[in-house]
């Protein structure tokens, strides 16, 4: 595993990824892959980022242990990485700063980003107000009714949320849309894709800029345990927070990565968002990867009660750690975790996103066939706040 | 040599420009689209365009995303697509037919599979809107083995080098996209277009066809002075939508009468 080093110039993870877009795009991808490079190359860019970080989303974010689930489970000690206390709420901040870094390098004054439960939305109005700029948010008509508290949200930060009603009116056909104004206001505008997807340099960028999940417990768990995980574990949509924690792990020995798909009412079903466990590799939003499609490469519905992990692809560099043995991926149902969900909640105090409670179902079905002294990391990638008239709906209840 | 280079040697001989109109396939309903291509030839069409229908359509506007959303309610895939040209060609033998559409469904059902069916079928050129000259080998080389040419876009975005890259690759002709923006988009801008296209026969060897925005005769026959053909879509999916599935030829084959009489 010593030459782990993706993606090749041309944006490819072995057989993934690429840049599958109309010629109008490629100057514009041009020059952002060309100003990242010099971007990258720049310490005041990095320190900036990490100074933004810091004492604007309050990184570090802790590694807790969860004692007491761990105890009822009686097997592996489960640790969580806890995104859910970086201000918007999630993972997806990391992104959003580093990209309205680069964005206003170059000199754009509006910025647009698509979104699925509308957590990326908000991270990335949050920046724009932040830095100054204009933010057009687009957003499947209907994740806006399903996701209000989120909509009203981005309008407070001063960003323009346009319902979109085109497909199955989700987060794919919220990014169809993002495209299609990229490609008309290419000169004035920045795209902050929001998760490790996308054409090339977009899956590399999202992944440089959550790493920092990843580095940051390498060193954390060392401090706390003197040593690591023996098993890292990650909810996948995109894949943004999973392979924000998982790059730096690729060429630790030892650690097993596991990412957990949407399995919706059961990949068995049809109905769920797992392309990596039930998908074949195909072409879609400017990449190659794992697809959910049909025999004339149609792309079908997803379906998830997490509207955040809703999406037919995957990013690429899943695709490839899939292919090469190095992650494994698994499917967690919605009842799973919504289980997850609950007993989270009782047992730790915490309230996780629907998204993370994936990742949590997976380590909480596998911890009781480890031993005790063994160690299960989760990306606690969200809190649940977003998420509570969902799982209050579930439950029957009207707030 | 190529029906669609034939085509093009054709009307430079005659002095005339070619008009490329575009519908989707199986819009407004998949028993329609053969006889709404003979329409198309029937009001002066001299190279067909077909829509391969696709679930998302990027670079579309909402009118031809509209058309793709009602061809997939009939369920046609790419399969479907080449019987319809084959039917096409029991009747017609001269006009070029130009498959266009995204990489997906070429790339499920594999590109040597796909160049052999769709030679077989009748087809003379293919155009993925997806799949810029860096991804486009593979697809490239099996289409030229089949005989098919490929088609590329050209934007107003597209440096020099990447046009010199796309005049080595490219055979038929090249469709340089007139504006920034999705098909069917209102901010043409017919100077700007008219100076882009004498950059690139610096260039490029084959002819250029012009597309995106050109919505009515008077734009279709201002940008034909400086291209060798005028591609023409949202306007005519606005047509078929707005008739009756009895009077969509007839409808068709008016328009499209009336953009070739434009550029003649």
């Amino acid at each position: 595993m010593s030459s782990y080093d993706f993606p090749d110039a041309r944006g490819r993870f072995g057989a993934y990824g690429g840049v599958y877009v109309a010629e109008t795009l490629m100057a514009a991808l041009d020059e952002l892959n060309a100003e990242y490079a010099r971007a990258k190359a720049d310490p005041a860019f990095w320190q900036e980022y990490h100074h933004e970080l810091k004492h604007f989303v309050g990184r570090p974010s802790p590694i807790y242990h969860a004692k007491r689930w761990s105890e009822q489970l009686g097997g592996a000690q489960i640790y969580f990485k806890r995104e859910d206390l970086n201000h918007t709420g999630a993972h997806k901040v990391n992104n959003t700063i580093g990209q309205a870094l680069l964005a206003r390098r170059m000199g754009k004054k509006r910025v647009i980003a698509e979104t699925g439960a509308g957590q990326h939305g908000v991270a990335s109005a949050t920046v724009a107000a932040r830095y100054g700029m204009e933010c057009v948010v687009y957003m499947g008509s209907e994740d806006v009714k399903r996701q209000a508290p989120n909509v009203f949200r981005m309008k407070l930060l001063g960003a323009t949320v346009v319902p979109v009603e085109s497909g199955s009116k989700t987060l794919k056909d919220a990014l169809n849309e993002a495209m299609r104004d990229w490609v008309t206001n290419i000169d004035s505008t920045f795209y902050i894709l929001g998760t490790a997807a996308g054409p090339h340099p977009y899956p590399m960028l999202v992944r440089d800029f959550q790493r920092i999940i990843g580095i940051e417990a390498k060193e954390q768990m060392q401090e706390m345990l003197g040593r690591q995980p023996d098993m890292v574990v990650a909810c996948v949509g995109g894949g943004s927070n999973a392979i924000g924690i998982f790059h730096p792990y690729v060429e630790v020995e030892g650690v097993r990565l596991v990412g957990v798909e949407a399995g919706g009412d059961g990949v068995e079903t049809g109905r769920h968002a797992a392309p990596l466990s039930a998908g074949k590799p195909g072409v879609l939003h400017g990449f190659r990867s794992y697809l959910m499609q049909d025999e004339d490469g149609q792309i079908i519905e997803t379906h998830s009660v997490s509207a955040g992990l809703d999406y037919p692809g995957v990013g690429p560099e899943h695709s490839l750690l899939k292919d090469i043995g190095r992650a494994e991926y698994v499917a967690i149902n919605d009842d799973e975790a919504l289980r997850a969900f609950e007993d989270c909640c009782h047992l730790e105090g915490i309230i996780p996103a629907l998204e993370s409670s994936h990742a949590l179902a997976h380590a909480a079905k596998v911890a009781p066939t480890m031993g005790k002294d063994q160690i299960i990391l989760v990306n606690l990638s969200g809190r649940g706040d977003k998420d509570i008239n969902t799982v209050a709906g579930l439950m029957g209840i009207t707030l | 040599m190529s029906r669609v280079a034939e085509t093009f040697a054709r009307l430079q001989a005659a002095g005339e420009k070619a008009l490329i109109p575009f519908i989707t396939a199986g819009d407004p309903s998949p028993a329609l689209t053969v006889d709404l291509m003979h329409g198309l030839v029937d009001g002066g069409a001299d190279i067909i365009e077909l829509g391969i229908p696709f679930s998302d359509p990027m670079a579309d506007g909402p009118v031809i995303q509209r058309a793709s959303e009602r061809a997939l309610a009939h369920k046609v895939g790419l399969r479907h697509v080449l019987a319809m040209v084959k039917t096409f060609r029991e009747q017609n033998q001269h006009t070029p037919v130009v498959l266009m559409g995204y990489l997906n469904p070429v790339h499920v059902l594999g590109y040597e599979t796909f160049a052999q069916a769709a030679a077989e079928a009748g087809v003379d050129g293919v155009l993925t809107v997806d799949c810029p000259p860096e991804e486009a080998e593979d697809l490239t080389a099996a289409l030229t083995a089949a005989g098919l040419d490929p088609v590329f876009l050209v934007a107003p975005t597209t440096p020099m080098e990447r046009v010199r890259e796309i005049a080595r690759l490219a055979r038929g002709y090249v469709y340089y996209v007139s504006l920034k923006g999705v098909t069917g988009a209102g901010n043409l801008d017919i100077d700007d277009v008219a100076r882009k296209i004498a950059a690139l026969r610096e260039h490029i060897t084959v002819p250029i066809g012009v597309g995106f925005g050109i919505r009515d005769a008077e734009t279709a026959r201002a940008i034909s002075v400086a291209a060798d053909a005028v591609v023409v879509g949202s306007r005519l999916v606005q047509e078929i939508e707005a008739a009756t599935p009895e009077t969509a030829k007839e409808q068709l084959t008016r328009l499209v009468a009336t953009l070739k009489a434009a550029i003649r």
